[in-house]
């Protein structure tokens, strides 16, 4: 019961995260045989990666971006829609459906509808609502302009992040016990501190998903950049560095699997945070 | 607090009947907007796509539509030959959601009713491993796929694989604490009654498992037919593609205007607009099985 899955986790999970740290280690092309045609060369791939590629302190600005706005942003705008809908008012259902619908879609396709149909600079909605054309040349570029594109990517993404961490509140709110707050009115507490002061704190469990939840996203973005324009031109990405590194003429195993071990070191910080609440709470 | 008493405050003394409106009022305003603006994405592609090209071409993409038609939806489905596919994906959710769900199961049986040390750090360690990004993995992988190209590389049965050790971590991690909540004793009765282990397993603790089985067989099928990376990686044969992968390289080739665009957004969109509208309360127990305890 237990050797099946554990022998597949192994195979296709384990083996190749530690394949990833130790081939970051070399020079290996991808080509042939690993262990005779790799030069061990230490942490020459690091080296070049952070003195010499020119793409990838962009990308961390890039993840970096993606962080701060999913967490000033779009998390707290979820959180704050799931207070409001848990109370007992009139249409809740409807509201809640429309804010939650992007959450059932994925990611590439939410880049597939809103690089076409929204932002597209000859037919897509926001020009056209403009009145900004390409015939007189006054069109928006909103995925090709470099300060621009990683914003309009944001505002996208966070369409689909808004509704998922309304949800998790909405359900850790109902799992608050009622009398905590009638005891904090009876005290003469407001909404918001009512909120803030009892509500909150008591919430600890579901905070922490949704900030691990957060972090964790914006390290994986990966799909609705690649489905916009392949992660290039201002849209640069740990995910797609490492990506840009498996296929084709350039091919580099050890570098690619080196922005791969950052990328590595860097999710776990949030992985270990969870997984050492979940035991401290015995939630596992 | 009751629902008759939503957010007067005991605290002030008069009936605050105006104040009261205005808040609701408010309230109401910004919740709307927010739906409106939500909303409009998919609306936007609906109306679009409702419109022959003559008709945006003519008046531009926002007018109000003269004409409305289904062409597009009949025309997107044919000239890129969606069903196949569709039926690609069929091919690689059904097997994938079938075996993680099975193989989860019994592991999150023995870890919650024969827990031992062991078995726990074994489980953090897959959730953890399920929680890093695909690309963590992915050079590794398609180096492995490579040279097993009858297997795994190009195949649906690698796809699918990926998708089932990928998963086997947070699946088994919230049918754990499920059945963490069935009573123990559930267990000692079935020893007393001589049951073995396996009996055990899919006679007793199964069937009262099942809710949450449910919900997360919703959530399976929604995230791994919304999976784009692993087959742009793992596969490369077009044509094999499931349909989220195959979608951006259909654009050029077939979509050629904004309403066969929407169009083909919407019908790709559709299986999971489906989970929306009539699976809701699986996919949201689900998603929140993992968040909060029980």
């Amino acid at each position: 019961m237990v050797a099946i899955p554990t022998v597949v986790v192994t195979i296709f999970v384990i083996i190749p995260t530690l394949l990833s740290i130790i081939w970051s280690f070399g020079t290996w092309n991808g080509i042939g045989d690993p262990l005779s045609r790799t030069n061990w060369v230490g942490l020459w791939n690091y080296e070049i990666l952070f003195t010499k590629y020119p793409f990838f302190w962009p990308a961390v600005q890039h993840n970096v971006i993606w962080l701060v706005w999913l967490a000033v942003l779009a998390t707290p705008l979820g959180m704050f829609l799931a207070v409001l809908l848990d109370k007992n008012i009139r249409g809740t259902r409807f509201y809640q459906g429309a804010l939650y619908m992007p959450v059932v879609l994925s990611l590439a396709i939410i880049g597939f509808i809103w690089g076409n149909l929204i932002y597209s600079p000859d037919q897509g909605f926001l020009n056209s609502l403009l009145g900004t054309t390409s015939s007189d040349d006054t069109f928006i570029d909103w995925l090709g302009n470099r300060d621009l594109n990683l914003w309009a990517v944001l505002v996208a993404a966070s369409w689909r992040h808004v509704g998922y961490v309304m949800i998790l509140y909405l359900a850790g709110l109902k799992a608050v016990d009622p009398s905590l707050r009638e005891a904090a009115q009876i005290d003469g507490a407001n909404e918001r501190q009512t909120f803030f002061r009892v509500v909150f704190p008591v919430m600890r469990p579901i905070n922490i998903v949704v900030v691990v939840i957060t972090v964790i996203e914006s390290l994986r973005a990966f799909d609705i950049v690649y489905v916009i324009n392949k992660g290039l031109n201002g849209l640069e990405l740990l995910s797609i560095l490492v990506t840009n590194n498996i296929v084709g003429e350039g091919v580099r195993v050890g570098f690619g699997s080196a922005i791969a071990v950052v990328l590595l070191l860097l999710s776990l910080i949030p992985i270990i945070t969870f997984l050492t609440r979940m035991l401290r709470d015995d939630s596992i | 607090m009751t629902a008759s008493t939503p957010s007067v405050t005991p605290a002030s003394g008069q009936t605050p009947a105006r104040r009261f409106n205005w808040k609701r009022a408010t309230l109401h305003g910004f919740l709307i907007v927010m739906s409106v603006i939500w909303l409009l994405p998919l609306l936007w592609a609906l109306y679009t796509s409702l419109r022959p090209f003559s008709d945006t071409a003519q008046h531009g993409y926002v007018s109000i539509a003269h004409t409305l038609t289904l062409d597009n939806y009949v025309n997107a489905w044919n000239d890129a030959e969606l069903i196949r596919y569709f039926f690609n994906t069929a091919v690689i959710v059904v097997p994938a959601v079938i075996i993680v769900l099975l193989l989860s199961s019994m592991l999150a049986f023995v870890l919650s009713r024969y827990s031992f040390k062991f078995n726990l750090a074994m489980l953090l360690l897959f959730l953890g491993l399920n929680m890093l990004p695909p690309q963590v993995l992915i050079t590794p992988l398609y180096q492995m796929f490579r040279r097993q190209p009858e297997l795994l590389y190009d195949q649906y049965m690698g796809i699918a694989i990926v998708h089932i050790a990928f998963q086997l971590g947070f699946c088994t991690f919230v049918l754990s604490n499920y059945m963490r909540t069935l009573p123990k004793e559930l267990n000692e009765a079935a020893l007393v009654d001589g049951a073995s282990v396996w009996k055990t397993f899919y006679a007793i603790i199964m069937p009262l498992t099942r809710p949450a089985v449910a919900a997360l067989a919703v959530l399976q099928v929604t995230w791994i037919y919304n999976d784009f990376f692993w087959a742009l990686f793992l596969m490369s044969t077009g044509s094999k593609f499931p349909i989220t992968s195959a979608l951006n390289n259909l654009k050029g080739q077939y979509f050629v205007d904004m309403n066969l665009v929407a169009a083909a957004s919407l019908l790709v969109a559709l299986p999971t607009l489906i989970v929306f509208f009539a699976l809701q309360k699986q996919f949201i127990s689900g998603l929140t099985l993992g968040s909060t305890k029980g």
